[in-house]
């Protein structure tokens, strides 16, 4: 079975974020990308299905500026076979929204035909956790989303994901679209002979153009800010004046 | 024009390096110094990542890069802890030797198990009355049939103990360094055997003991390289030895200084915070810049070992000198600028300080960096 697995270049999750000047968005430039921490996840249990014999064969694919071929390199060093890069903006700032990158992974799949799609549950950078969603539904797929656990046995997918309150356990039927969650599993780091390895294995170019989808923003960016600074706090020299002092807050 | 961007491989093991370190073994180096605990299980994670013999050849399991690729994956490493990285640097100079000067035989012996770190090596050439003049040691291998019998005493010897597998340079011959042969000597050899683990200012996360060799019996075919080559051998290994030493202070003065910028970020005095006030700005600046204008030598020097360039064990000395010696200023620096709590061990700053200290002892101590360095300086001119 091949298992497809898109990735998205994110700013790294240990960068402190700088708002743009003009409040248009987060500064992205000269700053440390990597790929989305839930779609190494997603990357990880692909290539643990292969090492169990399920999936014959992963592709990476990736949409958006054409440095995300890094982000590409990462998933074939880490175990990925092949990449499908999709070139669909020139600027780092043009972020492509879920229903574009729904649309062109649609496309993809339909020229590819895998038998699973594991996917990060969201994007750390706008947090829309809507793509795995939207891709589904474009596709008619079934979804199993916020995955913390997954088996693959014959035509189904046995996925339990982790929802307000507990754990739910489904079965999909597949081909069917899975969203990685947090505690689905401890991505491996790739070894060094493995990233070189990864410059020998192919990786293929396309253009949002080539699947027919328009990328062009339906959303607005109204404004962006930082959250507000923290406020310096006060020593106090008993509980008493603590207690004190939380009621004058209103706090108890 | 010569260029110093690193390319997208060198990009690439440098960042899965860093993650290592950062989420590997910096939340736990504060622990293991404390403890004296030597990770061997984190250092089999290491070799897993083919960090364990990054310069030796891929037919043996290596991972068959250079030596600039080897400075910058140290540097990464010792971002989380400059011990364990510099125990990983001086197994991984171990593997190169015996990829290097080793037989067939030896090689597919001992590479592709010391290249995943299940099996650990330690370096032997120092002894108790023998450091910098290291031609002068003592210990001796005598012929018997078919074997050497080997008696002396190595000091400072970092995994001892813990080590499966010891380099040790012996006296063959008559005396001065044509007369030294390198050996490879298993742990659990009759007559060999370890002092205690020394207690010591830092890098506490890797045993230094005495390695004791008394009547110790080695098979012949154990010698690595040919008889009478030690000295050349060890020589050899030192150059790579020195830059991956400083590619650890390197690293250690990198993360100090990254700390104190956050640091100096949140500390306030006199109303506002420590980074807003322009003489503690200058001295970051020069912080800074030492980093950097070490980063450089070391590249260079790396750069001319990778070259097999006539110049590069002046340039290894150079760099080890100036690189141990600016970075251990540094994290002193760093240490300054967090004030009271840079002397407390909860911010690591210490430790890294201690660490680097010995930085500018091993591997041939600066002075002797000088001494390499003003010979050459003489020798052209």
């Amino acid at each position: 079975m091949k298992v497809l697995v898109p990735v998205k270049r994110v700013i790294d999750y240990n960068v402190k974020v700088r708002v743009k000047a003009d409040g248009s968005g987060v500064d992205l430039a000269n700053v440390k990308m990597s790929m989305n921490p839930f779609d190494e996840i997603a990357v990880e249990e692909a290539i643990r299905l292969k090492e169990a014999g399920v999936a014959t064969e992963i592709v990476a694919v990736s949409i958006g500026v054409k440095q995300a071929q890094e982000t590409l390199r990462t998933a074939l060093a880490m175990g990925a076979d092949r990449a499908i890069l999709v070139v669909a903006a020139d600027d780092v700032h043009q972020d492509i929204e879920p229903l574009a990158v729904a649309k062109i992974l649609k496309g993809v799949i339909d020229a590819e035909e895998p038998g699973l799609v594991i996917a990060g549950k969201q994007a750390i950078d706008n947090d829309m956790n809507a793509t795995g969603q939207m891709l589904a539904a474009l596709l008619g797929w079934g979804q199993a989303t916020f995955a913390s656990e997954l088996t693959v046995e014959g035509d189904h997918a046995t996925v339990t994901r982790e929802v307000d309150g507990g754990l739910q356990t489904i079965k999909v039927t597949l081909p069917a679209i899975v969203t990685a969650d947090l505690r689905l599993n401890e991505p491996r780091y790739a070894s060094l002979p493995n990233i070189m390895k990864a410059k020998k294995k192919p990786m293929e170019e396309k253009t949002a153009a080539d699947y027919g989808v328009d990328v062009t923003p339906r959303l607005q960016v109204v404004g962006t800010a930082e959250p507000a600074a923290r406020q310096a706090g006060e020593m106090v020299g008993s509980v008493d004046e603590l207690v004190a002092k939380l009621k004058a807050a209103g706090a108890i | 024009m010569i260029d110093f961007t690193p390319s997208e491989d060198q990009l690439a093991f440098r960042e899965m390096a860093e993650g290592f370190a950062l989420n590997e073994l910096r939340p736990n180096a504060i622990e293991w110094d404390e403890a004296k605990h030597f990770p061997t299980d984190v250092l089999a994670q290491a070799g897993a990542l083919g960090l364990g013999a990054i310069y030796t050849r891929d037919d043996v399991g290596g991972s068959g890069l250079g030596r600039v690729d080897s400075v910058m994956i140290f540097e990464a490493l010792a971002k989380g802890c400059p011990t364990i990285a510099a125990y990983i640097s001086i197994h991984n100079m171990c593997c190169w030797m015996i990829d290097t000067y080793g037989t067939g035989d030896q090689r597919a012996a001992w590479c592709p198990k010391l290249a995943t770190m299940d099996t650990l090596a330690s370096y032997c050439l120092t002894e108790p009355g023998a450091g910098s003049d290291a031609s002068a040691l003592s210990t001796r291998a005598v012929k018997d049939g078919d074997d050497y019998l080997l008696t002396g005493q190595k000091q400072f010897i970092s995994g001892a103990g813990t080590s499966d597998v010891y380099i040790v340079m012996a006296r063959t011959g008559d005396a001065g360094p044509g007369g030294i042969s390198a050996f490879l000597v298993e742990k659990d050899t009759p007559g060999l055997s370890f002092g205690a683990n020394e207690r010591k200012m830092g890098w506490n996360a890797q045993p230094t003991r005495t390695v004791n060799m008394d009547n110790m019996r080695v098979p012949a075919a154990n010698m690595l390289g040919a008889e009478g080559k030690g000295f050349n051998i060890a020589m050899s290994g030192l150059n790579g030895g020195r830059i991956n030493i400083a590619a650890c202070s390197l690293g250690g003065a990198q993360a100090a200084l990254d700390a104190t910028v956050a640091y100096m970020r949140d500390r306030k005095a006199f109303g506002k915070a420590l980074i807003a006030m322009p003489t503690l700005q200058f001295r970051l600046a020069e912080m800074a810049t030492k980093v950097e204008v070490a980063r450089t030598i070391l590249w260079r020097a790396a750069s001319s070992l990778d070259a097999k360039a006539p110049e590069a064990t002046t340039l290894c000395a150079m760099a080890k000198q100036f690189v141990t010696d600016e970075c251990f200023n540094v994290a002193n620096d760093a240490l300054q600028l967090h004030g009271g709590y840079g002397y407390l061990s909860e911010y690591g700053i210490e430790k890294i300080v201690r660490d680097l200290r010995v930085h500018q002892i091993l591997e041939g101590t600066n002075e002797i960096m000088r001494l390499i360095v003003s010979r050459s300086v003489i020798a052209e001119n």
